[in-house]
């Protein structure tokens, strides 16, 4: 066990280059499988010993429960949760690990999920445990940092992780074979986390090489087009992708015959980034930021570009143009609306309302701030713009019944498949 | 011919329809909960009593019957689709339809645009909650209707949910409102509740079809959605059925009635559900469970011929009444525990009649009240002193166990936690609304499903796997008990979840506490609902420790006031309370009536007991009953409400400009009235909030969870437009002033971005020039250019140069503005010291001085004579320092920063004003709590909302002085 030291100003645990050396196991939450497999081998190539936590189980919400105030939004009860649940699992050893969780500092909830979890650590007897913020400079820890080679890499995962769930989503509902998505997505994220930690497949020419290869192969998959629901799924971040916070919605649409479209997390990468632009066009600030913050979203939407580009040549829906997603969103709201997911959330309601999934399941925690605005808030101008749309909005919480859930979204379904079924009558 | 079935949470409709889509057959029936059975009893008669019904296809819907379906081949149909098919089948030409069921409210918009709409699951729980206001007005739900048509005044029921209506509910019942106005108040409600929840901001016009068991069987609530909706809606002939008709009509698939019914049957759902460890084990953990709580006893003695000293304790609680007869040795001579039924009053003279009767000389030394029918009680019967309820069940609880460290009473409605140190309380833990009822919830569950009390919760002991309800509200674990049926939880599994869960909700809710660490291992339990063994238990496995409960435990609070009456009287003297001639000669009326003292003008309830005794209840301050006006003096929010209301309108060449005054405007207005003012503009702001004005936008809401503040901007903003102001500006701020106290600088997100939300959902605002531009106040240098950029937009003929000396003279207002506020902070601080008075620091944010959300709880405080500064007094005070959040709102770096200052005063209390699902406040709560709780401070939280029970504020209120003073 490395010696504890606590930051001077602030007092907090700090996970020390010591920690880093002993080979601390550093936990990670599973917010979207695809893509956090990928990120944590790129963590494992830089000397981090990562590991995601798989575990599920109703005994997760209810340690949430147990150390976290219970009106604090559902995402935050679960991740810090598992946490708990995996540190009192006797599976690690409690002295040789560390948490690992994203903070974006804006001004949501969220930014503060790090000290409820650190609160909930000191509830819970686990006080020594030091909790590593993924964050840009949020709080420095001397055993981890976010250099530059590894935030390449990290850009890199999140490219071919979103490409990955783009792809699959289209193909799996229609294949021939079952089971064949699936084994692809295996098999090709196997390929890009051993690239990503052999120092490879980062760079703008690998990511198009790569990103060719691996739509080609999706390309491949036998598929029976038969004509079916559409839904996109938006919502706060943890919810939209994790299983163990929107009760398996994913599996649930399926299980309805539907295809599913989930935006990406390139999109809310932009999206962050260009929150500092605008915010220095509307407020005023440093150039110097300004400028970098413009570099590097232009740096996105060339890898954007490039996923863009594989998807259209083998004929799938392509991911959203960042650009294009925010352009429809003026006149709805202010492109000041930041916190959480922000305008992001509305504008994707629009975009999928564009690209043919106009059905629409918006999910949040129960009590979600910012979906008060963005998605709640904005839905009837959406539909006033896109009249297509036809959305619903969902509440996840310890205590919300699936079965209340799921009658809602079947509500929505059953409207879906009359307008498909007039759809195709249409055609015919 | 083709057949639909209707699965409902409370009832199963079943209908054939013939080729003609006649109705050919219907049954509607309760099940009880008994799903399954019911459904192969149906299907068993359906098939004996039409010929030739084995060829028709048969579709099911409902909710409640969604995993029956799916796994025993039964098509499924959504029910609001259902009822879309039916309504445009029967009823050609429907524009909307209004449709109740138990659990869920449904609106469908059928014609311009078709929208189909349930509730959120915050506010779920329509007809079962007539059902459980019914039981609670004791009335058989039948006469609901009759009782509300004889309605004369209504009361404001909070239309959140049904929890929160509840709680309204309670204390007009206690103050002896009237049940015929309670039931139009209720109606009422359920009416709001559903137009404001599910319309959202479209109009319900045209021809109106109601639907649906609550809206078919009482005429007076269709009549009250008439007159809201101004409009005659019609209820059609078989309006029970139209789910079940819509399913029978999209009906496709034929059914094997043999092969479904014996699958229906044996169908025991997946029998996936979270469970939990099981209570006992054995019977014989069981028995010696059972021994050991036995010892906790307080024997009963012979009240007939007791000739000794005598003292009385009553308590009036919110359901129940109890009282009980002690002799001088604390023994129990006589006790009562009965429902209060809506009228405490006649409960406590039936309770001393009957001790009178038994013994015409009883020699009452003293007698004491408690409970929140305190005033009234001690009023009505003169009873000797009354206590407030912590210092009552302190000390019945020191009566079992003298050192005890921790006391928990689950009640009926009520949970409330003492911590007591060094044999005082030091910390006091009260539920808030989302949490009450959890207690009686368990009896009405068990009544509905047709067990007694006792009975139902006796099968969970044993059960072996309790099932994980939740803990969020009474509705959110009625709905899982639903799931849990589907899944296949057997009655013992959900008896005992229930247990459990209204253990977790007073633990890891009420209490925040996560380890019996933090309560201290002396604890003893009390309130009725912990005469139930699986509730004791399930306490005690959560806490894993064990606990006292004394035998009384549903009498504690009357115990501790007898205890309290008999230490007040030493014994000696003669008690004043009502004796058998006062009761033969007691009379009660009541009078409803409006107080127009001033310009809340409270709802009052008059309560007369002959011979001038009287009881006014409804009123937040005293004046109705002292006829003096509240002193403000000492008063920060009266004085903060008085200076913005200062700030006048200008004539100004470039006309009118409105700002909503609600949110942070009630910090902002003097540099937005400044700024527009230099800029020629006439700046007006909208009127106080009121009842009135909240209504006018209720409409427009599109999120039920969103915080009453947010709310009332709706309200605001329509009544700026009606006013004919022709330029509203609302802007959007991401943050506001850095007043170096956290590490940023803030708004949370409804305050920054709710202006967003003002434009996309209130269609009136286009008639305006709506302005809800971003600015960032927060930077002074750029503010007046990039302001001039946003606002020359909508006045071209602005002057960069103008808006530099507007922004200049903006900002030199909002400084004289905050300096103003904090020398009368400092004034009153140093009169208080210098008049000995405690000071109350109410923290909350600037939109609390905001009457209507505040609910007058400033003038109630100051009405315990103490003085009252706000949050942003004290906080500069401090130097910005490390609190274990992330600080960086502004708002909330002043809750931190006060909480720090008054921990280094001995006269300064805090009690933080928390508005209903603000998310910030729950991260702000803990913390503020920590910071105070350190330093030995008690922490005291009020959470309010569109209505707040001010009694239970009075009794938090008092208690903390209680608590402080023992000091």
């Amino acid at each position: 066990m490395a010696e504890l030291k606590y930051d001077k100003k602030t007092g907090r645990l700090m996970f020390t280059k010591q920690m880093k050396r002993e080979g601390y196991k550093i936990l990670m939450p599973n917010m979207a499988p695809i893509h956090f497999r990928i990120l944590a081998s790129v963590f494992r190539s830089f000397g981090y010993n990562c590991e995601l936590l798989e575990t599920t189980g109703p005994e997760i919400a209810q340690t949430g429960l147990k150390y976290v105030h219970n009106d604090t939004c559902y995402p935050a009860l679960l991740v810090i949760g598992q946490f708990i649940n995996a540190l009192q699992s006797g599976k690690y050893d409690v002295h040789k690990t560390a948490l690992m969780m994203t903070q974006t500092g804006g001004g949501c909830r969220a930014s503060n999920y790090i000290h409820l979890l650190r609160k909930a650590l000191k509830k819970a007897g686990f006080a020594f445990v030091p909790v590593i913020s993924l964050s840009f400079g949020m709080e420095k820890n001397s055993g981890f940092s976010l250099t530059l080679p590894l935030i390449r890499r990290f850009v890199g995962g999140l490219v071919y992780g979103d490409q990955l769930m783009l792809l699959s989503n289209q193909t799996k509902p229609y294949e021939v074979n079952k089971g064949e998505t699936m084994a692809l997505v295996e098999s090709w994220s196997d390929r890009i986390s051993n690239l990503l930690i052999d120092g490879k497949g980062y760079t703008l020419e690998e990511v198009d090489e790569n990103l060719h290869k691996l739509t080609k192969d999706f390309s491949k998959i036998a598929l029976n087009r038969v004509p079916k629901v559409k839904v996109g799924i938006v919502g706060e971040i943890y919810v939209k992708y994790s299983r163990m916070a929107n009760n398996g919605l994913e599996d649930f649409l399926a299980e309805q015959d539907c295809e599913v479209c989930l935006p990406g997390l390139m999109g809310f990468a932009s999206f962050k980034v260009d929150n500092r632009i605008e915010d220095y066009k509307m407020f005023g600030g440093n150039r110097i930021k300004y400028e970098f913050c413009k570099r590097l979203l232009d740096y996105i939407t060339s890898l954007e570009t490039l996923m863009i580009e594989s998807a259209e040549r083998f004929n799938f829906v392509p991911p959203h143009k960042y650009a294009h997603t925010k352009e429809l969103v003026k006149g709805v709201i202010g492109y000041g609306s930041k916190m959480g997911e922000g305008w992001l959330l509305t504008a994707e309601m629009l975009e999928l309302a564009e690209t043919g999934y106009e059905n629409i399941v918006c999910t949040q925690p129960f009590g979600c701030l910012p979906n008060h605005i963005n998605g709640k808030g904005a839905i009837r101008k959406i539909k006033e713009v896109k009249p297509n749309a036809n959305i619903v909005t969902i509440d996840y919480d310890p205590g919300a019944p699936k079965v209340n859930q799921e009658n809602r979204i079947k509500l929505m379904l059953a409207v879906g498949r009359e307008e498909l079924k007039k759809k195709i009558e249409e055609q015919e | 011919m083709k057949v639909g079935l209707d699965i409902g949470s409370t009832t199963i409709k079943c209908v054939v329809l013939d080729e003609e889509n006649k109705l050919i057959y219907s049954t509607y029936e309760r099940h009880l909960s008994q799903i399954t059975d019911k459904i192969a009893e149906i299907l068993n008669r359906v098939r004996g009593k039409i010929p030739g019904i084995e060829s028709a296809p048969v579709a099911l819907s409902g909710s409640a019957g969604m995993g029956v379906a799916q796994d025993c081949g039964i098509d499924f149909v959504q029910e609001v689709y259902a009822t879309r098919v039916a309504a445009n089948t029967f009823i050609p030409g429907t524009d909307v339809v209004i449709e109740l069921g138990g659990e869920d409210a449904k609106i469908l918009f059928l014609t311009n645009g078709l929208e189909v709409r349930m509730n959120g699951t915050c506010a779920g729980g329509t007809g079962a909650f007539i059902d459980q206001m019914a039981t609670l007005l004791n009335v058989p739900l039948e006469e609901m209707d009759g009782l509300a048509a004889q309605y004369e005044k209504t009361y404001t029921i909070a239309s959140r949910c049904g929890v929160f209506a509840k709680t309204d509910i309670q204390p007009l019942l206690n103050q002896g409102a009237r049940k015929s106005d309670i039931a139009e108040s209720i109606f009422k409600a359920v009416v709001s509740q559903t137009v404001a929840g599910l319309a959202q901001g479209r109009e319900i016009e045209g021809q109106i079809v109601y639907l649906g068991g609550p809206l078919t069987f009482m005429s007076e609530l269709r009549r009250c959605f008439d007159r809201t909706l101004n409009t005659k809606g019609i209820c059609p002939e078989n309006s029970l059925y139209y789910v079940a008709a819509g399913a029978a009509l999209c009906a496709e698939q034929r059914i094997n009635y043999d092969d479904v019914i014996e699958k229906v049957k044996n169908y025991r759902g997946s029998g996936n559900f979270a469970f939990n460890r099981p209570l006992f084990e054995s019977r014989a953990e069981y028995e010696a469970f059972k021994a050991r709580h036995d010892k906790a006893n307080v024997s009963q003695m012979e009240l007939k011929g007791y000739t000794g000293s005598a003292y009385i304790g009553m308590d009036a609680g919110s359901t129940t009444v109890k009282g009980v007869v002690l002799n001088d040795r604390g023994e129990l001579l006589h006790s009562k525990y009965l429902p209060s039924k809506g009228n405490p009053v006649e409960i406590i003279k039936e309770f001393l009649e009957e001790i009178y009767a038994v013994n015409p000389d009883l020699n009452v030394v003293s007698s004491a009240v408690t409970g929140y029918g305190e005033d009234i009680i001690k009023n009505a019967f003169d009873a000797d002193y009354g206590v407030v309820e912590t210092i009552a069940h302190f000390t019945a609880a020191k009566y079992f166990m003298p050192d005890v460290e921790f006391i928990i009473d689950i009640g009926g409605q009520d949970i409330k936690c003492f911590k007591i140190h060094n044999g005082a309380i030091d910390n006091i833990f009260l539920n808030e609304a989302c949490s009450s009822g959890c207690g009686s919830f368990l009896q009405t569950f068990a009544n509905a499903l047709g067990y007694e009390i006792e009975e139902f919760s006796a099968l969970g002991l044993f059960a072996e796997r309790p099932v994980d309800l939740g803990s969020r509200c009474t509705v959110f674990m009625n709905s899982s008990v639903k799931q849990a049926q589907k899944d296949g939880a057997t009655i013992e599994d959900i008896s005992a979840g229930l247990s459990l869960s209204v253990v977790k909700n007073a633990l890891y809710k009420v209490i925040r506490a996560s380890g019996p660490d933090e309560l201290g291992k002396r604890i003893v339990v009390q309130g009725g609902t912990f005469l139930n063994d699986a509730v004791l238990r399930a306490f005690e496995m959560e806490m894993g420790t064990n606990v006292v409960r004394p035998n009384i435990a549903g009498l504690m609070g009357a115990y501790g006031a007898a205890l309290y009456a008999r230490r007040k009287s030493g014994g000696k003297g003669k008690s004043k309370l009502a004796n058998a001639e006062d009761l033969r000669n007691f009379v009660h009326e009541i009078k409803v009536t409006n107080c127009g003292l001033c310009s809340n003008n409270c709802r009052l309830t008059v309560n007369s007991f002959g011979s001038g005794r009287r009881f006014i209840a409804g009123n937040r301050c005293e004046r109705p009953v002292t006829k003096k006006a509240p002193s403000s003096d000492l008063n920060m929010y009266a004085y903060k409400l008085g200076l913005i209301n200062a700030y006048k309108p200008v004539e100004g060449i470039r006309g009118k400009l409105g700002i909503p005054m609600g949110l942070n405007m009630y910090e902002l207005y003097p540099f937005w009235y400044r700024f527009f003012t230099e800029l020629k503009f006439e700046v007006h702001h909208s009127p106080a909030s009121d009842r009135k004005l909240y209504q006018r936008g209720q409409q427009t809401i599109p999120s039920d969870t969103v915080c009453f503040p947010a709310k009332l901007m709706h309200g605001h903003v329509q009544t700026l437009i009606d006013n004919g102001i022709e330029n509203i500006f609302y802007p959007c701020l991401s943050y506001n002033f850095d007043e170096r106290l956290g590490d940023n600088h803030y708004n949370c997100p409804v305050v920054a971005y709710y202006p967003e939300v003002i434009k996309n959902n209130m269609k009136d605002v286009r008639k305006v020039n709506f302005i809800k531009e971003y600015f960032g106040i927060h930077r002074p240098k750029d503010f007046p250019k990039k302001a001039y950029e946003r606002l020359s937009f909508y006045f071209p003929d602005l002057s960069l140069n103008e808006v530099r000396i507007a922004a200049k003279r903006a900002y030199e207002e909002y400084d004289a503005y905050m300096t103003k506020v904090r020398k009368k902070g400092d004034e009153i601080i140093a009169r208080a010291e210098k008049e000995g008075k405690k000071i109350f620091v109410l923290a909350g944010r600037p939109y609390h001085i905001d009457p209507e959300i505040n609910h007058g709880i400033d003038k109630l405080i100051a009405g315990f004579d103490v003085a009252i500064v706000s949050e942003d007094v004290i906080s500069p005070r401090v130097n910005a320092f490390t609190t274990h959040v992330l600080n960086q709102w502004t708002y909330h770096s002043r809750l931190y920063a006060a909480a720090k200052y008054v921990t280094t005063r001995k006269d300064m209390e805090l009690v933080q004003l928390v508005s209903f699902g603000c998310g910030v406040d729950a991260i702000t709560t803990d913390e503020v709590r920590e910071i105070l709780e350190n330093e030995s401070k008690i922490y005291t939280q009020i959470k309010i909302d569109e209505i707040t029970n001010l009694g239970a504020v009075k009794i938090r209120i008092r208690s903390l002085l209680a608590a402080i003073d023992t000091d």
